[in-house]
């Protein structure tokens, strides 16, 4: 065996480490373990310096092992490996020990943390002993991008993709596509129409020849990895024949049966089978199952009487789709806040308590008011009070900002000065104006003389107590500008709920292997330096399933996200992960129970030379290890986390 | 005489507690220096031998922390990281160690502030239930 002759590098880190460890005791220390030929400490190992120390002790003194004390091994263990691979060195004789995130940072006694950071590089110093290098393999990619949610994040990053000649397939659950951005009015600050601007963009997706719209359909079933996902996909019946169907709405007019809306969240009908709204794209008209007489009772069929197009299919089945694509983009969106949860405010109770999406659709010229600001019984308001954060930055509900909801009331406010003669009076905690022409839009609304109450709403009623809050709604808060219990008289109440995760959130990110955070949105691998990016590779994520953000935003990070994998494409080709299982056939006994365990097919028992061993599909194997846990002789392990590394680490932890 | 001070080491799963306690590095969140994180890829790749070395070893306590059910990289690692965690289990109650002293929890890259919590917990309790009767110069 070659003599093994290991480099460690302690990282000052600025004072970050140097602060709370003493490198160079630690520095000094590390020369003196078995087999280490080298040991520096250095301000910034990460820096080109730091990393030339590294290259040329490879070079001059014939290092074949390196260990780095530095960060955590999640942020510059790449950096470190690519060093030690310019200077010709296998990347996996490179170990990282955590000395900053894991030591200096949590600890502040110096002599603890110093101590601490030695047992550290002792333990890494002893598994790079047994470190072995390891091949990197590329295998070519499949081009193609998997979009799942058809809101303006999906839209975009399909189209960004789509405009660059590379096949998308976009995922909607819905019937159509267009998500919460197609149910709004008029966007903040600027006003223009939320129609205007996407619905150019949703009929280019229609027609665009690089996409493929699976709408009303969802992902099912995720395999594979980045590069070469494989992905089930359940096209839902929707009983109409898309190919067919023209979308004249003729089946809607005749249907006799009307239901709520969910476009215009419950303030219009619509009929059983409906085109959801006059933009939809696809726009095909689809049979809502649940509710359709002829389903629940076998009478009617109204609708297939009346289709010139022959287009109703009451035969239809639930269709299975199976795609193979390169990587994945998660625009899955948000949730409204159930504003019911917060039952003082009257929602559900009141007729004049609103939500805001609800008061979209009322400004909507589209909508079920033709734009007009009315009351339940017909009348135009004369005072309109706007609840701000609820749900939103209230530790009953959800902590965190909802970062759009400042900005709309806002713009609630404008539109009822520009349709009514009412009183506004926004009830706010902070207002949160911090984006482009934020400012000055709440300045303008200032100047519109709108009433702006700093303090939380505790309660909406419609008990009066006195004349003036007669056939009105009372609602009552603190104000904390003047210190004291105020009732403000109202007609109506608009509320602005929280945008939270999805429900089902959490299936999505188990279907795709990825994490949450603790308030349930979908988490990035950094939240600063990879903000689209989730612990799979080849999995991305953008817009509101990502946390509460607005259009600007969303659109934003829907580009990153098409940038992201575009670049996967134009690479070409995805690095196979060597640290997969391994079986020692001599060991091997062929029970079989690696082939049990394991949930992604990989190991095999098969027969070889007459001799029945298992044996691994690399390209199946994640490298989770379980196989190797359940082998009964140790034939199985796992490459760059085999015993002799773990045992060796713990031995080396515990041995002083 | 100083005070006992145990010795805990933690496999920690690199998807949700290594980076749960990076995230407590990253904000500061101080806990005892008892620990000493070994990182796995999976929780369901922690090998009963690497807890029984730790013991033997005379490690005081010993912790698996990985993903969540639902969080896991690998599909089900959680789960396999239970089944072994119940066998293993009662081998170390026939080795005459207090059950205390091995510990398996759930804790994903956003709970740093429990990780931490859970450090400071175990060391307080290992305190009360001194070193293991396995450290070399302990009579039994």
């Amino acid at each position: 065996m070659e003599e093994i002759k290991t480099g460690v590098y302690i990282c000052h880190c600025g004072l970050n480490i140097a602060g709370t460890v003493n490198v160079e005791e630690v520095a000094r220390y590390a020369g003196t373990l078995p087999n280490v030929v080298v040991a520096r400490d250095y301000r910034y190992m990460c820096s080109d310096p730091g990393q030339a120390l590294i290259k040329d002790d490879i070079k001059n003194l014939g290092l074949n092992r390196v260990v780095v004390a530095s960060c955590s091994p999640r942020m510059h263990e790449p950096t470190f490996r690519r060093a030690c691979q310019d200077a010709g060195l296998n990347p996996y004789l490179f170990e990282h020990a955590n000395i900053r995130e894991h030591c200096s940072w949590v600890h502040d006694d110096r002599q603890i943390a110093t101590e601490k950071a030695k047992d550290l590089v002792r333990a890494a110093v002893r598994r790079v002993f047994y470190n072995e290098p390891l091949e990197i393999k590329e295998r070519p990619l499949n081009p193609n991008v998997l979009v799942v949610g058809g809101g303006i994040a999906g839209i975009q990053a399909a189209l960004d993709i789509a405009n660059g000649e590379h096949r998308v397939y976009l995922v909607e659950k819905e019937p159509a596509i267009g998500g919460h951005m197609a149910q709004l009015d008029r966007t903040f600050p600027t006003l223009d129409c939320s129609e205007c601007i996407l619905t150019p963009k949703m009929t280019e997706v229609g027609q665009h020849p690089f996409i493929t719209l699976l709408a009303y359909s969802e992902v099912e079933e995720v395999a594979g990895s980045v590069g070469n996902f494989k992905v089930r996909v359940k096209k839902k019946a929707r009983y109409v024949d898309e190919e067919k169907c023209t979308g004249c709405g003729v089946c809607e007019e005749k249907c006799p049966w009307k239901v709520d809306s969910e476009y215009e969240v419950g303030m219009g009908k619509r009929g059983v089978v409906y085109v959801p709204f006059a933009q939809a794209i696809p726009h095909v008209a689809t049979i809502d199952k649940e509710r359709c007489v002829y389903f629940l009772k076998g009478k009617c069929r109204a609708c297939e009487k009346f289709c010139d197009a022959k287009a109703i299919d009451f035969e239809q089945k639930d269709e299975i789709v199976e795609l193979e694509v390169g990587s994945i983009i998660l625009t899955t969106g948000y949730d409204v806040f159930d504003s019911r949860r917060i039952p003082q405010y009257g929602y559900g109770r009141y007729d004049n308590v609103l939500t805001g999406l609800e008061f979209e659709r009322m400004t909507c010229a589209a909508g079920p008011t033709g734009g007009k600001v009315l009351l339940k019984d017909g009348r135009q308001p004369e005072s309109v009070a706007i609840i701000h954060c609820v749900g939103s930055r209230d530790e009953n509900y959800h902590e965190y900002c909802s970062r759009v909801c400042c900005m709309y009331a806002l713009k609630y406010a404008h539109l009822i000065k520009e349709n009514t003669q009412a009183e506004v009076y926004q009830m706010y905690i902070d207002m949160r104006c911090f984006g482009e022409g934020f400012e000055e839009f709440y300045r303008r609304v200032c100047d519109e003389g709108v009433n702006f109450i700093r303090g939380k709403v505790a309660k909406v009623t419609d008990v009066a107590l006195t004349e003036g809050e007669q056939g009105k709604l009372a609602v009552i808060a603190e104000d904390t500008l003047l210190g004291g219990i105020i009732r403000v008289p109202v007609d109506m109440v608009i509320l602005c709920p929280a945008l939270e995760a999805r429900f089902g959130a959490e299936d999505v990110a188990k279907l795709f292997t990825i994490n949450r955070r603790a308030d349930g949105f979908f988490m990035e691998r950094h939240v600063k330096l990879d903000p689209v990016a989730t612990a799979t590779e080849g999995v991305y994520i953008a817009g509101c399933c990502e946390g509460p953000k607005d259009i600007p935003d969303t659109v934003a990070q829907a580009s990153a996200a098409a940038a992201k994998a575009l670049s996967v494409i134009s690479r070409g080709r995805v690095v196979i992960e060597p640290t997969t299982a391994q079986v020692n056939e001599v060991l091997c006994q062929a029970c079989g129970r690696c082939e049990e365990i394991c949930d992604f097919h990989a190991p095999k028992v098969i027969s070889k030379d007459g001799l029945r061993v298992s044996s691994v599909d690399a390209a199946l194997c994640k490298g989770c290890g379980a196989c190797a846990v359940v082998c009964p002789t140790g034939a199985m392990s796992v490459r760059h986390s085999t015993r002799e590394q773990i045992n060796g680490m713990v031995e080396a932890l515990l041995e002083v | 005489m100083a005070e006992f001070e145990p010795k805990i080491i933690a496999f920690c799963c690199n998807w949700c507690t290594y980076a749960a306690a990076d995230i407590a590095g990253t904000s500061r969140i101080h806990y005892p220096a008892n620990v000493r994180i070994v990182r796995v890829m999976c929780s369901g790749m922690v090998d009963p031998i690497y807890i029984l070395k730790a013991f033997e070893m005379g490690a005081d306590g010993v912790l698996i922390a990985g993903c969540h059910e639902a969080d896991c990289h690998y599909l089900n690692g959680p789960l396999k990281c239970d089944a072994m965690f119940e066998k293993i289990k009662r081998v170390v109650n026939i080795l005459g160690l207090e059950g205390e002293r091995l510990r398996r929890e759930m804790i994903a890259a956003a709970e740093a502030p429990v990780f931490a919590e859970l450090i400071e917990e175990m060391v307080k309790q290992l305190k009360k239930l001194g070193p293991s009767p396995l450290r070399e110069g302990v009579k039994v």
